[in-house]
């Protein structure tokens, strides 16, 4: 049971130097087993917050986060995560970044070396199983991120903007690979982008949040009627209508975002 | 971009280049290192310089020579080797110990960073005379010498590099099953090696600086004390062929250092 559910979460940065910052205010959502969600909203408006937060990595102080009904407290390989800057151990190469979770698992070792094979194929990065990450284009980094934590098989992924630096074409591709994996072990899903027609593709549901500080402004249903695949239902009237309610949303908030700045 | 590599790897193989380009380099490159040896061997002997004041190189030369054969070059940088081993090697690990725990465990920063930093700009030779108090006159206080004025800039150098590791990387890392232990061990030392590596070198530097130094104080043995020894006996020629000699010491110790360190590093690019 990998249920999620987010009630009225709130969280303040608080650095060091310099004003606190409210960064997300009152965010409710609940996400079911096996749904896939998509997370858009205006660059800044707290969707990595909410990412670490769920990720146990930065503590929840008001408001409250569980899992499988179990409030989150600290990090657990349940809950896989792709950053949004990758963060590859850039001492470690393809293999050895992928190879990791592994081995924090006692997996032995020529099962392992089968499972990091196996995803580095996945991935479309046979060849550069030694390539260092600063050897590696900025799509070739990500598709290394998704890899290391697809790895370790955990029940929920959590991806924040994992397409964001691939060309249109590996992106298609990616979206496919995403999907077969989700339809070969059915993983709960938040998703950030912000791409609205790739939100509509892949998620059962797509969350908009508000400009900073970030709330959940309206939660659109994206589980699509028809049966088409790829290049088709892109052409389909649901798809695209879709499409545009939530861009329409996504440009006000946008614009909102803006003027704050002003 | 893999193919320019390869280009590049060639060249500096020398393989691409024709071998008398290649020795014209080498004779440019070194042109100004014999450029200062002519002038040293030809001004003394013309009288540009007194001898008393600079003997000329073959003198040293002949000089160098005879402390080798001798063996009091041998048993003395023994002990400097020695020396500068047991104290910058001692530095580096208590060095990298403190300042990643400074940066990774609060309290630790809050009690020893205000010390560290006021420490900082204090001359590191000036600890000699209270190393020699502690330890007496032997290889204790050398030792002790080189490993405090080689402490802090590897403290903080790790402190800086600990502090600097991407919080990213170390959530990974905790996201993937490792225990915060680990994660010391396995993100922020190797993510902090860059900038750990950077101090050490400044380090290696510093420890020549004081095995000098605290040898010139303490006497008995190593490449210091026979500098002193020699110049204090008016032998010059040979007195040169030791600062030669340290001279050359640290400048491979450098170099070797600076090709670990390209080695350790690869993954950077
Ligand atoms: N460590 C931090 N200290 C202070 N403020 C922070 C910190 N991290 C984020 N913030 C602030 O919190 C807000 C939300 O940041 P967050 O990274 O969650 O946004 P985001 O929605 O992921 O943006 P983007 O789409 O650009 O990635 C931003 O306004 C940011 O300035
Ligand atoms: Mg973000």
């Amino acid at each position: 049971m990998a249920g999620i559910s987010f009630s009225e979460v709130r969280h303040t940065y608080r650095p060091p130097r310099g004003k606190p910052v409210l960064a997300l205010e009152s965010v409710s959502l609940d996400v079911q087993d096996r749904e896939f969600v998509a997370l858009l909203g205006p660059s800044g408006c707290g969707k990595s917050t909410l990412l670490y937060l769920l990720g146990g990595f930065i503590p929840v102080e008001s408001g409250a986060i569980t899992v499988g009904g179990k409030p989150v407290n600290g990090p657990g390989r349940e809950r896989g995560i792709v950053f949004q800057n990758f963060a590859l151990f850039p001492w470690k190469t393809v293999r050895q970044n992928i190879l990791y979770g592994l081995e924090k698992q006692g997996m032995a070792k020529v099962e392992r070396e089968k499972r990091t094979q196996d995803l580095v194929e996945l991935v479309h990065l046979k060849g550069f199983e030694d390539s260092y990450p600063s050897q590696l284009s900025g799509g070739m980094k990500q598709r290394v991120a998704i890899a290391r934590t697809l790895a370790v098989e955990p029940e929920i992924l959590l991806m924040d903007e994992p397409f964001g630096a691939l060309d249109a074409q590996t992106r298609a591709l990616m979206h496919e690979e995403l999907l077969a994996i989700m339809r070969r072990a059915p993983k709960t899903v938040v998703f950030v982008t912000h791409d609205v027609r790739e939100a509509v593709y892949l998620a059962d549901r797509v969350a908009v949040m508000s400009a900073r500080p970030g709330r959940i402004k309206e939660i659109v249903d994206t589980k699509l009627k028809s049966n088409a695949r790829g290049e088709e239902l892109l052409q389909t009237r649901e798809f695209n209508d879709r499409v545009d309610h939530l861009w329409k949303l996504v440009r006000d908030e946008a614009i909102r975002a803006q003027g704050a700045h002003e | 971009m893999s193919r320019t590599l390869t280009l590049e790897t060639a060249a500096r193989r020398g393989s691409l280049i024709p071998l008398s380009t290649r020795l014209a380099r080498a004779l440019i490159r070194g042109l100004p290192l014999i450029l200062v040896a002519a002038g040293w061997q030809i001004a003394p002997s013309v009288g540009l310089i007194s001898p008393e004041a600079l003997p000329p190189l073959s003198a040293v030369a002949t000089a160098w020579w005879g402390l080798l054969m001798d063996g009091s070059l041998a048993s003395n940088g023994v002990s400097s080797l020695w020396e500068v081993t047991a104290g910058l090697g001692l530095s580096i690990v208590v060095g990298i110990g403190a300042g990643v725990l400074m940066a990774w465990y609060a309290p630790v920063d809050a009690i020893v960073s205000p010390l560290m930093k006021s420490l900082y700009p204090m001359p590191k030779s000036a600890l000699i005379p209270v190393m020699i108090l502690w330890f007496g006159l032997g290889a204790g206080s050398k030792i002790a010498s080189i490993f405090a004025g080689c402490l802090l800039p590897v403290v903080l150098s790790s402190y800086n590099g600990a502090r600097g590791v991407d919080q990213s990387l170390v959530w990974s890392a905790m996201g993937l099953g490792a225990s915060r232990r680990r994660v010391l061990w396995e993100v922020v030392i190797p993510g902090a090696l860059p900038e750990i590596m950077a101090g050490i070198r400044n380090a290696l530097a510093i420890s020549f600086i004081l095995m000098v130094a605290a040898e010139f104080l303490v006497g008995q043995n190593g490449l210091g004390y026979l500098i002193s020894f020699l110049g204090d006996g008016g032998v010059y020629d040979a007195m040169f062929a030791g600062v030669l000699t340290v001279a050359a010491f640290g400048f491979f110790a450098d170099r070797v250092y600076l090709l670990l360190m390209q080695r350790m590093l690869r993954w950077r690019e």
